[in-house]
C-alpha cells in the first residue's frame, strides 16, 4: 500500500493571546479520531492534553503550530511555539507551579495544572525548550 | 437494551417536497440528502429534533400517528399528555372544560404526565448523590438529546441520568391507580399525546427500557383539533380529582429551567438543538468544570416549542407559569393523596444503561477508514467551499465524505462540472443532464408559482 495513505496529517496555527479561539485544533482532532472509531476514553485523554498545550501557547508564548500525525496504532502531536521558553522544565512540570499573569488568571487559567495534566493524559511527553526562543512539546498516545 | 425496532414517525411527502435544501441545511447531524429532487432522511443519523420539519417551506414533512379509533378496544381509555397541552387552548376555556372535551373525544381517564412529581424528583436526587454518578449528570428528559449524545458524543452516554421521563411516571401511576379501582391491566389502554417526533420514537421504541408502556400515540395538534370540535363553554363536570397530584413543579417541568432549578448546587439549562451541539462539544473536550446537573432540550423554549404544538411558544410559557402559581408544591402533596406505593413507583423509574451508538465512523477497519478520510480531504481540495447544497449534500465536506462512501460522485458538484465543461472535458448537454437527474427534469422550466415568486421571503 502507498505509505502515504497509512497515516493522516493535520496542521494548525495558534496565536498568542487569542483565548477565544483556543480549542479549535483539539476539536478538529477529536472529530477525526471519532470518525476513525477510536474509543472515547483514549480520545478524551488526547483532547485534554492537546487543549492544555494549546492554551499554554496562547497564555505564555507568542505564536505556534500544531502538527498531528495519526497512524494505525498511535497519534503523535507536536506543538511548537515561538516564545519565552521554559527555563526550568522540571519545576514547570510540578503541579501548582505557574508564572501566569494576573490577566490570564482572571480568565480562569494559571492553576499550574496544565503540564501535569498533559503528563497524566499522554503515553509519552517530551518537552524541549530554549529560553527566549521557544518550546516544543511532543505527545504520543497509543490506541487500544 | 430494548430489542424493539426503532420507530420512524417522520416522513417526507414526495408530492409536497420541492427539493429546496432548507431541511438539509438545518439538520444538526447532516442526516438529510436531496436525491432525485427529494429530501431523503438517513434514519440512522436522525435524532428526531424536528429542525427539518420547522425549516420546510412546503410542509412536506409529516408525522405518522396511530388511528384514534383504536382506543375503542379498551374499557379504560387513558390519555396521558404533558401539561403544556393545557397551555395551547384559548384562555377562555377552563381546565375542567378541557378535561371534559378530552372525555368527549372518547377517553375515560385524563392524566397530565407530570405527576406525582416528587417521586421523580427524589429519584433523580438519589442518582445525583451517588458517588459513582458521572458529573455533570445529564437529564434524559428530551429523547432527541439522548439520541444526539448516543450518536455524536458517545463518551457522554455515561453521564446520562438513568431515570425515566414523566410520561413513564404517569403511565405507571395511572395503571396502579386504575388497578386499585378494580380494573384489570389488559382492560387499560394508555395513549400518549406527543408534542414532538422525538417523544414518539421514545415511547414506541424506548432506549434503556424493555418494552413500550403505552398502547398508542396521538399527535398533540391533532388531539387539540379533536377537542376543539367538541369543547363546550358551559358548566363542566368537576375533574379536579384527576389533578390532585399535579404540582407547580410538574406544570413547569417541560419548560426551560423546569428541571435544572431543582437539582445540583450548580446546574445549567440549555434549549435549542444547535446550542446543545455546541455545549456538548465543550463538555466532551472536558472544558466544563464544576457543573453538577445539565438540563438539555432540543427545542427553543423546550417543549413549549415542540413541533406538534399549536400555540406560540412564548405565550405557552407565560400561561404555564401563571397556571403553576395556582398549584401546590410537589412536596406538599401528601402521600395519602397519591394513594399508591411511591417506593414501588420509584423502582419502576430506573432505566437500563444507555449504550453509545456512534454513527460517524468511517468503517471498522482503522487503516481503511484513514484511507477514506485522506481521500475525502484530497477531494475537498478540489471543491469550491461554497457549501451551496446544489450537489444534494449539506456542504462540500459532506459531499466529499459521501463520495468516498460511494454515495456521490465528482460531477455532483455543479461548479466542478462547469469547470470541466469549460475545459472541454465533458459536453454541456451531458452536464445539464446530470443536473436534471439530481433535481428533476421540470426543475429548470419557468414557473410563476415557484417559491420566491410570491414574496414569501422575510
Ligand atoms: N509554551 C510555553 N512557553 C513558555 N512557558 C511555558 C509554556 N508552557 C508552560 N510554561 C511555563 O510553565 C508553567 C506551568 O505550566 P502549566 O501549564 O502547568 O500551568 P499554567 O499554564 O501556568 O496554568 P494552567 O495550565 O493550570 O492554566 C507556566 O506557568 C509557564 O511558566
Ligand atoms: S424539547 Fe420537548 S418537544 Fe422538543 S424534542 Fe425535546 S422532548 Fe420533544
Ligand atoms: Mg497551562
Amino acid at each position: 500500500m502507498d505509505p502515504e495513505t497509512q497515516s493522516m496529517k493535520l496542521t494548525f496555527n495558534i496565536h498568542g493571546g487569542d483565548f477565544t479561539h483556543a480549542g479549535q485544533p483539539s476539536s478538529e482532532v477529536k472529530k477525526v479520531l471519532k470518525q476513525l472509531g477510536i474509543d472515547g476514553k483514549t480520545i478524551k485523554g488526547i483532547v485534554i492534553a492537546l487543549y492544555e498545550a494549546e492554551v499554554n501557547v496562547v497564555a505564555h508564548a507568542w505564536k505556534g503550530t500544531v502538527e498531528v500525525e495519526i497512524d494505525e496504532s498511535k497519534i503523535t502531536i507536536i506543538v511548537r511555539d515561538e516564545g519565552p521558553g521554559i527555563p526550568d522544565i522540571e519545576l514547570a512540570m510540578q503541579a501548582g507551579y505557574s508564572t501566569a499573569s494576573k490577566k490570564v488568571r482572571e480568565m480562569g487559567f494559571g492553576a499550574g495544572m496544565g503540564l501535569p495534566n498533559m503528563k497524566k493524559n499522554t503515553d509519552e511527553l517530551i518537552i524541549e525548550s530554549e529560553v527566549d526562543k521557544g518550546t516544543t512539546v511532543k505527545m504520543i498516545n497509543y490506541f487500544l | 437494551m430494548s430489542g424493539l425496532p426503532t420507530y420512524h414517525a417522520l416522513k417526507v411527502d414526495a408530492v409536497k417536497c420541492i427539493g429546496c435544501t432548507h431541511c438539509m441545511k438545518s439538520c444538526p447531524t447532516e442526516a438529510i440528502r436531496v436525491i432525485d429532487g427529494l429530501a431523503v432522511i438517513d434514519h440512522e443519523r436522525c435524532v428526531y429534533c424536528g429542525q427539518c420539519h420547522r425549516a420546510c417551506p412546503t410542509r412536506a414533512f409529516y408525522v405518522e400517528q396511530d388511528d384514534l379509533e383504536m382506543i375503542r378496544s379498551f374499557k379504560y381509555r387513558v390519555i396521558l399528555f404533558p401539561s403544556i397541552m393545557i397551555g395551547q387552548f384559548p384562555e377562555k376555556y377552563s381546565e375542567d372544560q378541557i378535561y371534559a372535551g378530552l372525555k368527549k373525544v372518547g377517553f375515560t381517564h385524563v392524566y397530565e404526565v407530570e405527576q406525582p412529581m416528587q417521586v421523580l424528583i427524589d429519584s433523580v436526587h438519589e442518582v445525583l448523590e451517588d458517588q459513582e454518578t458521572h458529573k455533570p449528570a445529564i437529564s434524559i428528559y428530551c429523547p432527541a438529546i439522548v439520541r444526539l449524545i448516543q450518536g455524536r458524543y458517545p463518551s457522554l452516554t455515561e453521564n446520562l441520568i438513568l431515570r425515566k421521563a414523566p410520561h413513564n411516571l404517569a403511565a405507571h401511576f395511572a395503571i396502579e391507580q386504575l388497578i386499585e379501582e378494580g380494573a384489570r391491566r389488559e382492560e387499560i389502554g394508555l395513549f400518549y399525546a406527543t408534542p414532538c417526533i422525538a417523544k414518539i420514537a421514545a415511547v414506541k421504541s424506548p432506549v434503556g427500557e424493555r418494552e413500550s408502556i403505552v398502547d398508542g400515540v396521538v399527535n398533540m395538534n391533532q388531539l387539540y383539533n379533536e377537542v376543539m370540535k367538541v369543547i363546550a363553554d358551559g358548566d363542566a363536570e368537576d375533574n379536579s380529582i384527576q389533578r390532585e397530584n399535579l404540582s407547580a413543579e410538574g406544570i413547569t417541568w417541560s419548560l426551560t429551567r423546569g428541571e435544572s432549578c431543582h437539582f445540583g448546587s450548580r446546574s445549567i439549562a440549555i434549549d435549542g438543538i444547535h446550542n446543545a451541539v455546541r455545549f456538548l462539544e465543550r463538555l466532551e473536550n472536558d472544558q466544563v468544570h464544576g457543573i453538577d446537573f445539565i438540563e438539555m432540550r432540543a427545542c427553543d423554549q423546550s417543549c413549549a416549542g415542540g413541533i406538534l404544538l399549536t400555540g406560540n411558544r412564548f405565550m405557552t410559557v407565560e400561561r404555564l407559569e401563571r397556571r403553576a402559581k395556582r398549584y401546590p408544591a410537589a412536596k406538599d402533596i401528601a402521600q395519602t393523596t397519591i394513594r399508591v406505593d411511591t417506593e414501588e413507583l420509584k423502582q419502576k423509574l430506573i432505566l437500563d444503561p444507555i449504550k453509545p451508538k456512534p454513527h460517524f465512523i468511517f468503517g471498522k477497519d482503522r487503516v481503511k477508514a484513514m484511507e477514506k478520510m485522506n481521500k475525502a480531504q484530497r477531494i475537498v481540495c478540489f471543491l469550491p467551499g461554497i457549501d451551496c447544497g446544489s450537489c444534494g449534500a449539506p456542504n462540500c465536506h459532506a459531499l466529499a465524505e459521501d463520495m468516498v462512501n460511494n454515495k456521490a460522485k465528482m460531477s455532483d458538484c455543479i461548479y466542478l462540472q462547469q469547470m470541466w465543461v469549460d475545459e472541454g472535458r465533458i459536453k454541456a448537454e451531458k452536464a445539464f443532464l446530470n443536473v436534471q437527474k439530481k433535481w428533476g427534469t421540470d426543475r429548470f422550466k419557468a414557473d410563476c408559482n415557484k417559491r420566491g415568486r410570491r414574496n414569501e421571503g422575510f
